[in-house]
């Protein structure tokens, strides 16, 4: 086959991704959706859209690898999957070739993987079974206050007296954000609490190397999370040009090394 | 990453047996608790066990009995009952599972065992603290439910070597016991029966030892998961002459696929250890992933707590006092970790599992720094996986894949 392309589906508990990339690893189309119920019909959609952009038909599609909660959804294109942590860390090791810290911080779950500089992982963490600290966390607290979810990242801009909230717990969280409302402190400070409350659930949950890489959806949507971020821990975090397509684009990238799957 | 379905498990022969002398076990238990030949005591699963059946008491163990609670899934569902009287969800589901089946009148021995109704119900309760204070509580909520004498030993936790002083503690605390229990049983104790008791629970140890070593052989004739189901006569017949018999059984038959070089895990690639309970309610589904993944768990901490070298015929008390203070458990993070790194090497580990089990802390080695140190020490990465023993509401079955699947390809990266 002349210029095959690589698929990678990342089916994510919140969000579907799909990266379609040349044998040279470059992104030739890309496509987000929401999950939802079927996640086989998403994720078709979604990698139809990608060809779409890449300007190409499923048949050009040489090999694909999926990845995520719904890894196991998608055998109309692929029956083989990679977990999110090796995807991730392909995806960023791709981007960035050299020995960094991963920090993806996820719909549903938190991962902070640490490579080395051939892109070996050497550890990796996920946080306990708690939403704190996640996308879900955000959701559910935008949805107290009442807020379109990508209102935040610009009132987070806009805080000058950062409200702080304690809890570790979702739900405790957002009676603390009830109080703060009931005391008449600013949304703004509140929703910029709300981030550093994701950013410190994130750091306690491992130590950092030098060099730190941010992905996932709520980086990518929230691109204020990282400049708080890289505050606290005293120095710049690199982020992808795509960041939440970092597991898709390592799934895509194991699709294209994977000779399992058959040769052009 | 291997297919699931391409890699299998091979089946214990001797597990029949097993099934056959448990079933004896607990029919036992049931008559003696309803013909009253037999005055039965209730034992905590690491204490003073010999002493009671050298006595003449039928034995009986409530961590066996929520452990099987556990396994047959029950115990999610009986827990509730017990938190609703003011047990926290977040203390031992041994404990909330066992109280919540007797608040609930269920017991899955009735239905694994036609005939038996009900658990045995106790004459006296034993406990030793050597594992956690929660065994004292649950024994004392049945000493309060069934008004029935509970006593026990309360055992020092922590420390790094076993000295005398721990031992005269113990020894003596024993000692105490056995007025109450000569009363209850209504004869004295024979030292000879102690004695010749407490030498059949050394020669059932060294056996159960023997079993677990075979596993140091590549590829490994048995698992972890193989272990939690086989060690049951370690832990509730041991002084006895039948536990003896059954594991001579199952290391012939292990030894037998050693020499014909069948591992327990067809392909096996990966050894992995694993600290902490198991989820009694995931045996099988961690069994098959980590088999789907040509991975053999082929050691643990857990199921080693069962070898007990000190015991000593010639000494009995003393010894059943060094032998139940020398646990795992009992011991500092630093006897912890110069223990699991001598496993690691005995075993020859790719990767440790820690299982954080949310309503066990004292057997969650992954809370004060223990995975970090010993990695640091020896290289041989870690994954801590949040879990618990009996109560799956603190389970995530696809976190617990995902992070198992990720660590094995972690493991095969640094081959």
């Amino acid at each position: 086959m002349t210029n095959p392309l690589f698929i990678g589906l990342d089916i994510g508990a919140s969000r579907t991704k799909v990266a379609v990339i040349d044998m040279n690893g470059s992104l030739m189309g890309h496509a987000v959706n929401k999950s939802g119920t079927d996640f086989s019909l998403t994720a078709a959609a979604c990698l139809d859209r990608a060809l779409e952009m890449a300007g190409a038909t499923r048949s050009r599609v040489l090999r694909a690898v999926s990845t995520g909660y719904g890894r196991t959804n998608v055998s109309f294109i692929t029956n083989t999957s990679k977990t999110e942590i090796g995807c991730l860390a392909r995806g960023c090791h791709h981007a960035f070739p050299e020995a960094i810290t991963v920090i993806d911080i996820g719909g549903q779950d938190n991962k902070i993987v640490k490579l080395d500089s051939a892109g070996r992982r050497s550890s990796f963490k996920m946080n306990r079974k708690c939403a704190a600290g996640t996308g879900a966390f955000l959701e559910e607290m935008a949805s107290r206050l009442d807020l379109p979810l990508e209102r935040m990242n610009d009132l987070a801009r806009q805080s000058d007296d950062m409200v702080k909230l304690g809890s570790y717990c979702t739900v405790f969280s957002a009676t603390e954000v009830l109080e703060n409302i009931r005391h008449g402190k600013k949304v703004s400070d509140i929703v910029k609490g709300i981030f550093y409350s994701v950013i410190k659930r994130v750091l306690e949950m491992d130590s950092l190397t030098e060099r730190v890489v941010m992905s996932g959806g709520v980086v990518a949507h929230n691109p204020y999370i990282v400049e708080m971020a890289a505050e606290m821990i005293g120095r710049p975090v690199l982020l992808p040009e795509f960041p939440q397509l970092a597991g898709a684009i390592g799934a895509a990238l194991y699709a294209r090394d994977d000779k399992s799957q058959g040769e052009s | 990453m291997a297919d699931e379905s391409k890699t299998g498990r091979k089946k214990i022969q001797a597990t029949d047996t097993m099934n056959r002398l448990m079933a004896d076990y607990f029919y036992g238990l049931n008559e003696a608790a309803k013909s009253g030949r037999q005055k039965v005591a209730w034992c905590t699963s690491v204490g003073p066990a010999e002493l009671l059946r050298a006595m003449g008491f039928a034995v009986h163990f409530p961590e066996n009995h929520a452990a099987l609670l556990g396994a047959t899934r029950m115990s999610t569902d009986l827990i509730p009952a017990a938190n609703a009287i003011g047990y926290s969800p977040d203390i031992c589901s041994y404990l909330t599972a066992d109280v919540g089946a007797h608040l609930t009148g269920i017991t899955p021995l009735a239905k694994a065992y036609p005939g038996i109704e009900a658990v045995p119900r106790p004459d006296v309760l034993v406990y030793n603290t050597n594992q956690c204070r929660d065994v004292q509580d649950w024994f004392a909520w049945y000493a309060r439910e069934l008004n029935v004498p509970c006593i026990g030993i309360s055992s020092p936790k922590n420390i790094g070597a076993v000295t005398d002083a721990h031992i005269d503690d113990v020894a003596r605390q024993m000692e105490a016991l056995i007025p109450t229990l000569e009363e209850i049983a209504g004869a004295r104790l024979d030292m000879d029966r102690l004695r010749e008791t407490v030498s059949l629970s050394r020669e059932c140890t060294e056996l159960w030892k023997r079993v677990l070593e075979t596993a140091t052989v590549t590829p490994a004739p048995l698992t972890f998961f193989d272990g939690t189901i086989h060690m049951g006569p370690a832990v509730v017949l041991r002084g006895t002459r039948e536990a003896i018999d059954y594991y001579t059984v199952l290391l012939a038959e292990l030894e037998e696929r050693i020499a014909e070089g069948a591992g327990a895990v067809d392909g096996e690639q990966y050894r992995v250890y694993w600290d902490g309970m198991p989820v009694w309610g995931r045996l099988r589904q961690h069994s098959e992933l980590f088999a789907g993944l040509g991975a053999n768990v082929v050691a643990s901490t857990y199921c080693s707590s069962w070898i007990f070298p000190a015991f000593d015929g010639n000494d009995p008390i003393r010894s059943m006092a060094k032998a139940y203070l020398e646990l795992f458990i009992v011991r500092s993070d630093s006897y912890k970790e110069q223990y699991i790194q001598e496993m690691l090497r005995k075993f020859r580990i790719d990767g440790i599992i820690y299982h954080d089990a949310k309503t066990c802390p004292c057997n969650s080695n992954s809370r004060y720094g223990l995975p970090q140190r010993l990695e640091t020490k020896t290289g041989i990465p870690n994954l801590v996986i949040s879990g618990d023993l009996n109560d799956l509401r603190c389970v995530s079955d696809e976190q617990t894949k995902t992070n198992v699947e990720a660590f094995i390809e972690l493991i095969e990266e640094g081959k």
